[in-house]
């Protein structure tokens, strides 16, 4: 094989070989620079930032916009609570309940699988749509500004329970359950004793895909959580400083007052260097479940 | 019924009973298996198909107080309005072209990454590039929203300064209606390419080696032994992720057109708005319950349709490929 590389080495090869390492170096580039850039902005004096733009490195390096975040009664320290609860919690229930009914669909002495099974797809193919689910939770359901209106509907997707059932299928044989229960042992037992702990992988994957979502989670939360909530979730949170931030400086800038004392622009990029730091620093940890996860589960159910 | 009626034949009253007690054997041993499924059923049953039959709302001139089933039915009315309008075509125009035009580039786009970091040998070099690849996908879309404002506001933008910086003259991105179907579509690329190219690229990974090496052995060139042995076996997955973006054709991104045009701008609607949008806005800010009821019927109705159509044509064309 080592032989065939040396000597098979044409010249529309090292052409494209070489256009791969530009080209994919290009892009990779272009991924990364906006958060370096959103990084050093967030150091940078506002008015630097107003008047001369943005740089990778900091002209004027300062803390300040940071100070403004989390001097006071800081809201981003109640964001971060609301965010990590939502997470944690819906990771956690949520996972369980995806490996649980990904476990049984994957069973073939469970003769009602593909009926449960079309029962889930069903909803992926067909949907009522946002306005009977926002009256559903909103005046059935009573969740407005009930931070239960974000944990519940992202709980489980029919996607991750395929993806589930395509794991253990094709990584836990059949035998280890028929094994337990031959012992005696039910299948939620078998599932809670031998499979849970044996999917290891899968559930770190799905895990990351479950957290992820909640961690990025703002529609929900825009959508039913108002002003009247103390404590928004940090996306939410980085939605209306954005949004606030363009409101706040439309109503100053007919007044006289100098814009730019007040460290908006900073602020935002901040808040987003704050929102998004704690997914970035487990990035590198958790990256390879990502991709053995995106590259095992497949598409098909 | 049948044990009042009399004149029931005995053959088929013992087939009956049979054909019951082998349903009650077989629910028994499925028992255990179906309570491990109660709460996903419960969640189902709430969150996706309770909410369905409110599609009512969609022939109704809705008011919250009457609620779903006490607003006054007013037939199809809303359906009228929205299509005499002319606002649904233009929705629907918009969502699909946009969706046409995500599909092709990313796919594109995805295969030549996934192809080339196949090319390039460098271990170190394809594992650094993949973790940046895929770091968009990993931020949500509000940020996605501030870094285009960053890249393309007026006043302090980075695309005006770099087109300042080369003696151009500066652009007004957000009252530009005719550039931003190039901007979202960059943009979903930038927050996707990573993520679509590593499923490919593990579909390389599982490639036939002896075939590899047999072409190359046989003298074929590098290019040769792309477009033959390579791209075809990219086939498969390329189909089954087609297939399945076919289906949400009529699904806009809701997430990446809010973020990046924002709510009230406009100027730019006639080119960025989508389906979703359109109904988010029609909902929460006009209160127009009906109307954004009435879109959002037209399109689970046509999208249901849209993806049985294409799984039935794919199921008589080539059945591995079919979805269900």
């Amino acid at each position: 094989m080592k032989k065939n590389k040396k000597i098979k080495e044409d010249l529309s090869g090292r052409m494209i070989r070489i256009a791969g390492y530009l080209f994919i170096s290009f892009l990779a580039l272009s991924c990364l620079l906006p958060f370096l850039i959103m990084v050093a902005s967030s150091f940078e004096t506002e008015k630097v930032l107003v008047l001369e733009g943005y740089h990778l490195i900091p002209q004027k390096f300062t803390t300040y916009a940071y100070e403004v975040i989390l001097q006071g009664n800081s809201e981003i320290v109640g964001s971060y609570v609301v965010t990590i609860l939502l997470t944690v919690t819906g990771t956690g229930i949520g996972l369980f309940i995806t490996a649980m009914t990904g476990y049984v669909l994957q069973r073939p002495d469970f003769q009602r699988r593909n009926k449960v099974s079309l029962f889930l797809f069903f909803t992926t193919l067909f949907s009522g749509g946002l306005v009977p689910f926002y009256l559903l939770m909103t005046r059935y359901l009573h969740l407005k500004n009930n931070y239960l209106a974000v944990l519940l509907p992202a709980l489980i997707s029919a996607w991750n329970i395929i993806m589930m059932k395509n794991f253990i299928r094709t990584s836990i044989p059949h035998s280890v359950s028929e094994a337990a229960e031959i012992d005696g042992a039910s299948p939620f037992v078998t599932f809670i004793r031998l499979i849970f702990p044996m999917s290891k992988p899968a559930l770190a994957t799905i895990g990351l895909f479950i957290a992820l979502g909640y961690w990025n989670e703002w529609y929900n939360s825009m959508l039913f959580l108002d002003s009247s909530v103390e404590f928004r979730p940090l996306q939410l949170l980085l939605y209306n400083l954005i949004n606030r931030a363009e409101y706040l400086k439309n109503s100053l800038a007919g007044k006289n007052i100098q814009v730019q004392d007040l460290p908006l622009e900073t602020v935002k990029m901040a808040t987003a260097v704050l929102a998004t730091g704690p997914i970035v620093m487990a990035y590198p940890l958790v990256q390879k479940y990502f991709i053995s996860g995106i590259t095992v589960g497949s598409v098909k159910g | 019924m049948e044990s009042r009626d009399g004149a029931v034949p005995i053959g088929k009253k013992k087939e009956k009973k049979r054909s019951f007690r082998k349903w009650k054997t077989s629910m028994k041993k499925d028992m255990p298996f179906l309570i491990m499924c109660i709460p996903t059923i419960i969640f189902f049953l709430i969150f996706a198909y309770l909410p369905m039959p409110g599609i009512y709302v969609a022939f109704t001139n809705f008011n919250y107080n009457g609620g779903i089933f006490g607003s006054p039915f007013v037939g199809l009315d809303n359906l009228k309005f929205i299509t005499l309008s002319g606002k649904l075509g233009g929705l629907i125009r918009n969502t699909v072209l946009y969706n046409l035009a995500f599909l092709v580039t990313s796919h594109v786009i995805q295969i030549t990454i996934a192809i080339l970091l196949n090319e390039v040998r460098n271990k170190k070099f394809r594992k650094l590039s993949q973790s940046f690849l895929i770091l968009p996908n990993f931020i949500s879309y509000v940020l996605v929203g501030l870094f285009g404002f960053a890249i393309f506001n007026s006043t302090n933008g980075i695309l005006n300064a770099v087109l300042e910086r080369f003696g151009n003259e500066g652009v007004q991105v957000y009252s530009n209606p005719g550039v931003w179907p190039f901007i979202l579509v960059f943009v979903n690329l930038w927050k996707g390419a990573g993520y679509g190219s590593i499923v490919y690229f593990a579909a390389l990974m599982g490639m036939d080696r002896e075939m590899l090496e047999a072409a190359q052995v046989d003298g074929a060139s590098t290019i040769q032994r792309i477009r033959y042995i390579t791209l075809p076996s990219l086939k498969p997955t390329m189909i089954i992720l087609i297939l399945l973006s076919i289906g949400g054709i009529l699904r806009g991104n809701f997430d990446l057109f809010y973020n990046m045009v924002g709510s009230s701008n406009v100027i730019l609607h006639n080119s960025t708005d989508v389906l979703e949008t359109y109904i988010f806005r029609a909902m929460t800010n006009n209160f127009q319950f009906s109307t954004a009821a009435a879109v959002s019927f037209v399109q689970s109705i046509f999208g249901f349709i849209l993806v049985l159509t294409t799984n039935t044509i794919v199921k008589k064309v080539e059945p591995d490929y079919a979805l269900f």
